[in-house]
């Protein structure tokens, strides 16, 4: 018990003032990682419609950071991944932490504006401040070691761009890679998707956790970054370039840049079956990072670095040391 | 070669829409409101009255919810302004142009040839696209002024009928033209003689689903 009364605890107003800051820096502020890989698609584009909206974008995220306007007018559906170290401790336990976020949420909606895009599926209620029920969503995780506290926010569209299937260990990589294509054409005509996207694939877990690992590859992980199982990266490299070669471009209007990068997470799944979700992270890939240390100093950044070694831990046990030297 | 550009007023003459071609980049001036599934529902199924006098005041209607706020004082701060996906609203379009005399649909995505033949050449309307998407802060630079925000009450900031006023606003690409021909569609016709060959080596999934088609050249909207 002394032990736990002497550690520094996070200060809610912290977390709450950090979170209003990130609400706006995703929403206006284009991650520098994601405007890189569009400033080298847009030199490589020859398709003259795709080219003139590529360009049109770079100039939008230039007007958003000048005006500081949200980049884009569907300002997406806010949620938050929030990442401790094991020994953070935030003033007034997890409870507060939430109502800090949902309090954050709201009060960025109305301050950037934000469009108050939630709303309750079937009687279409709007509170016109993005909070509801289940919304924003809060999802968690944890690292072995640290006082910190992660606040990522990410505003990712919410209608087109993502598919689930269960597929078999008998439809293989090639039953994948046409998965991959079938999301990417459905999506990708008429540019429903908002492409080019970072693409995230989610391979393996149960059907929730499948769709989670996807939509977490296009959302946490940033454009260049890749798997650690050499293999799978290998696979992100061939299906970034698969799905630039099918001659679609921005809006779908033929073009040779549709996939910015392919990021590929996996999880253990059924042994008879091989479940798979893509998903699209648009032209606007809001997202924005804050780490809060325990001495209330706040860094911020564009790198979430949630799939950490410990993130991807196949072992009962973490044991860091024996992973390391392997 | 770059696209050509066009300013076009939001009370086009039945002239300056005759002279808009397929890709052609758009500046709008004048008035525009915002109508979409809220507003088609409320005029059309539960017959309100529109709070304005249209086509006269505006003949642009775009497909649009924007990151606004109405604050304590009555005034209005528009932030970013992008397009929803147009082809939802198919049902209630055909209603909509010939109440209240649209001319330009504004949206994401487009229509089908078939709607534009069938109900938008006869209106003399064409559709924009807007461009990105979405190149929200440049059009929301576009926005001179908020009018008015009629039936927030009842629908919500989202679903409400803003009316704002265009200053050279865009970037939009014409995407219909009076003779109902779709951009989209002519894109997807080029790309689809390359879809063989990327597809090739892969295989249909063991298992299928309801209402699967094979044919990659379909839309599914």
């Amino acid at each position: 018990m002394m032990y736990l009364e002497a550690r520094d605890v996070i200060p809610i107003s912290v977390i709450q003032s950090t979170a209003e800051v990130l609400m706006d820096k995703a929403a206006i502020e284009i991650p520098q990682d994601y405007l890189d890989g569009l400033k080298h698609a847009a030199k490589t584009e020859d398709g003259d419609l795709s080219s003139f909206v590529l360009k049109a974008m770079l100039d939008n995220y230039e007007a958003a950071k000048e005006d500081r306007r949200a980049m884009c007018g569907d300002t997406g559906v806010p949620r938050w991944f929030v990442k401790m170290g094991n020994e953070a401790q935030v003033e007034g336990g997890m409870v507060a932490l939430e109502a800090a976020l949902r309090r954050a949420t709201a009060n960025a909606t109305n301050g950037v504006p934000l469009r108050p895009n939630r709303v309750h599926p079937l009687w279409r209620t709007d509170h016109n401040n993005n909070v509801g029920i289940g919304a924003p969503e809060i999802e968690y995780g944890f690292e072995p070691e640290g006082e910190w506290i992660d606040l990522i926010t990410v505003h990712k569209g919410g209608l087109f761009g993502t598919d689930y299937r269960m597929l078999f260990p008998s439809d293989g990589i090639q039953g994948i890679k046409r998965f991959y294509l079938d999301s990417l054409m459905a999506f990708g005509k008429r540019g429903l998707a908002c492409q080019p996207a970072i693409i995230g694939i989610g391979l393996g877990g149960s059907k929730d956790i499948c769709m989670t690992l996807g939509k977490r590859a296009s959302t946490l992980r940033i454009v260049g970054s890749r798997n650690s199982d050499p293999r799978i990266a290998e696979m992100e490299d061939e299906f970034k370039e698969l799905g630039n070669s099918i001659g679609m471009g921005a809006m779908g209007f033929v073009g040779k840049n549709m996939v910015i990068d392919c990021n590929i997470e996996v999880g253990y799944c059924h042994t008879g079956g091989m479940p798979m979700s893509v998903h699209a992270f648009c032209l606007s890939s809001r997202r924005a990072v804050a780490r809060i240390h325990a001495d209330g100093r706040v860094e911020h950044r564009t790198d979430p670095n949630w799939f950490t070694p410990y993130q991807r831990r196949e072992t009962i046990d973490w044991e860091p040391q024996r992973e390391a030297a392997e | 070669m770059s696209p050509r550009e066009v300013r076009l007023s939001t009370t086009p003459t039945p002239e300056a829409i005759a002279d808009l071609r397929l890709g052609d980049v758009v500046y709008l001036d004048g008035l525009m409101y915002t109508a979409r599934e809220g507003v088609y529902m409320r005029a059309l199924e539960d017959k309100a009255n529109i709070p304005m006098e249209l086509p006269s005041q505006s003949a642009a209607n775009f497909h649009c919810s924007p990151a606004a706020r109405i604050n304590a004082d009555g005034s209005f701060d528009m932030g970013a302004v992008t397009a929803t996906a147009s082809f939802r609203f198919a049902k209630w379009l055909p209603e909509w142009m010939a109440k209240t005399g649209a001319r330009l649909i504004v949206g994401k995505g487009g229509m089908t040839s078939n709607d534009y033949k069938a109900y938008f050449v006869p209106n003399g309307a064409v559709y924009l696209s807007t461009v990105g998407y979405g190149t929200g802060a440049l059009l929301g630079r576009g926005v001179e002024s908020v009018e008015a925000v009629h039936w927030n009450e009842e629908l919500g900031l989202a679903q409400a009928m803003w009316v704002i006023k265009c200053n050279k606003m865009g970037p939009f690409i014409v995407a219909s033209d009076l003779n109902g021909d779709c951009l989209f569609e002519r894109e997807n016709a080029k790309i689809a003689e390359n879809v063989a060959r990327v597809y090739e080596g892969t295989k249909p999934a063991v298992l299928k689903r309801y209402g699967e088609s094979d044919d990659r050249t379909d839309e599914v909207i």
